[in-house]
């Protein structure tokens, strides 16, 4: 059949591409998918790293010794299983990165060279940060003073805890 | 409407700036920042309910609504959604996203604010020149004010959580696309990048991801998104934007001085075939266009508008081609169309 696009050339080239959620076939010439190529921009990249990721995310050393079937994880916010996290490479929400830590982590690694974010942090997980910081702290004083039995001290740091808290609690910043 | 019109009415801030810290050769600065909200699914895994109030969540935190307009890609011709890619006001994956995939854009078209792209929330902002800081402000202000309505993923650890793990960390991606002919003229170009990339950068093609890099033109961007803090890296490129810059010119200095018979024939040749050319493909007509904006920095041709350059290399583009004639055009039309654009703009004295 003839090109769609510019109905001269002989058409060898099927084109599919998503509108709207419909799926569109296109059949085109080399010239005009060349061109089509070229408007659409593709995202040739992104694919490849995924796979390459998916491809590293498949090694599963567990299986391989016990040579069983083990349960895999399943992301209880968005449902997202380990089969298909570890398929496409890709994570489906925000919680999955908790679900799927295990797997990404040592990934993480080498993908961002296996440093920490030391960049902005919005005003509401900051908040959050420094009271979880600050518990931490509280906690160890705790600890310390009821090794070093001053109860009366202990009680303090007690009470500010709970302090904190009931804060917490209430979705303070 | 004249194409002068046509121009004025279509042309976005990036493109008629001309002042700014090279912009004769860095063509524009783009910041983007990828958020998303906490415990809904990423666009690609949500469904529509989940999308549409994503967009609803989303387009609640625009608080001018006077400063800009939205356009819902699903509303949006192919053709239109083409220009807005053709323009670098949104993503090329934007195009292809869902029913409720869409773009706040302000009035000045140097602020994108996509919906439901591969990540729920994208912020772009393209400003003319080298001009990263300004960008990285302006992004930062907005993202503060969705912020303050909206609950983002993020962990301590591995800061923005996005969809795609190269994201990872501050979320940024910073860019600066830069024109580079005398570089590539005198076969240093290669040996340029191969270093850039050795600093952790990324270089691509003038339209992002595979594409290839047309005219001369490149795109230098972060690899790194995680273990560095935003200003460490628009630092970074700035830095080595400028080193290739400084090469760049170094380089149109001795061609001027040890080989001005070449460059000479090559800045003609180009400007003669565009001058008179009755059809052309986008990517010839791209690599001539480069020798003549050369031409045009080193003061060879005179009487050339400033902004031809950034003007035509989107409005010769098959998206612009159709809405300025205001129809579907087949390949082989647009060649001739593309011809005809180029003439009307080179002619002008
Ligand atoms: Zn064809
Ligand atoms: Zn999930």
């Amino acid at each position: 059949m003839l090109c769609q696009e510019c109905s001269k050339r002989q058409a060898s080239v099927h084109f599919t591409k998503i509108v709207n959620g419909e799926k569109m076939e296109l059949k085109l010439c080399e010239v005009c998918a060349k061109e089509r190529g070229d408007l659409d921009l593709g995202h040739g990249e992104h694919f490849s790293f995924h796979k390459l990721l998916a491809g590293l995310l498949d090694i599963d050393e567990l299986q391989v010794i016990g040579e069983k079937v083990i349960e895999k994880v399943t992301c209880k916010n968005c449902g997202l299983t380990e089969q298909v996290f570890v398929n496409s490479g890709r994570l489906g929400c925000s919680t999955c990165y908790e679900t799927f830590g295990f797997k990404l982590n040592p990934l993480l690694k080498r993908i961002q060279g296996g440093t920490a974010h030391v960049g902005k942090v919005p005003v509401r997980a900051g908040g959050k940060i420094r009271i979880k910081r600050e518990m931490q702290n509280l906690r160890d004083k705790l600890n310390l003073c009821i090794a070093k039995e001053n109860f009366e001290q202990a009680a303090i740091i007690r009470d500010e805890i709970r302090q904190l808290e009931k804060e917490t609690e209430r979705g303070g910043s | 409407m004249s194409l002068d019109n046509f121009i004025k009415k279509h042309a976005s801030n990036w493109m008629k700036e001309g002042k700014g810290e090279y912009s004769d050769i860095v063509i524009s600065s783009r910041i983007r920042l990828a958020r998303n909200i906490d415990n809904i699914p990423f666009p690609q895994l949500a469904d529509q309910n989940q999308q549409k109030q994503v967009e609803k969540m989303v387009s609640e935190t625009i608080d001018n609504k006077d400063h800009y307009r939205f356009l819902l890609m699903s509303s949006l011709s192919y053709e239109d959604r083409l220009t807005l890619v053709e323009k670098h006001l949104i993503s090329p994956t934007l195009i292809n996203e869902s029913k409720y995939s869409g773009v706040w854009l302000n009035n000045e078209e140097t602020v994108s604010i996509m919906i439901n792209e591969e990540d729920h929330i994208r912020i772009q902002v393209v400003l003319p020149s080298l001009n990263l800081e300004e960008g990285l402000q302006v992004a930062d202000e907005i993202d503060n004010l969705i912020e303050s309505k909206l609950e983002y993923g993020f962990d301590e650890q591995k800061g923005y959580l996005t969809a795609c793990p190269t994201n990872l960390g501050t979320g940024l991606r910073a860019s600066v696309m830069v024109h580079l002919p005398a570089l590539v003229l005198t076969k240093q170009i290669n040996r340029v990048l191969t270093a850039v990339s050795q600093l952790g950068l990324a270089v691509r093609g003038i339209y992002g991801e595979g594409s290839e890099s047309l005219g001369n033109i490149l795109q230098i961007s972060n690899q790194v998104t995680l273990g560095q803090s935003e200003t460490e890296i628009i630092d970074n490129l700035r830095r080595v934007s400028k080193q290739i810059i400084d090469h760049e010119l170094n380089s149109r200095k001795y061609l001027m001085e040890e080989n001005k018979v070449a460059l000479l024939d090559k800045v003609y040749r180009a400007y003669g075939i565009l001058s008179n050319a009755y059809t052309i493909t986008s990517k010839e007509a791209l690599e001539l266009l480069s020798y003549v904006k050369l031409g045009v920095d080193l003061e060879l041709l005179d009487g050339i508008n400033p902004h031809f350059f950034k003007e035509l290399i989107v409005i010769t583009r098959p998206g612009f081609l159709q809405k300025l004639y205001g129809q579907q055009l087949s390949s082989e039309v647009r060649d001739i169309k593309r011809a005809e654009v180029i003439r009307e703009v080179l002619q002008k004295k």
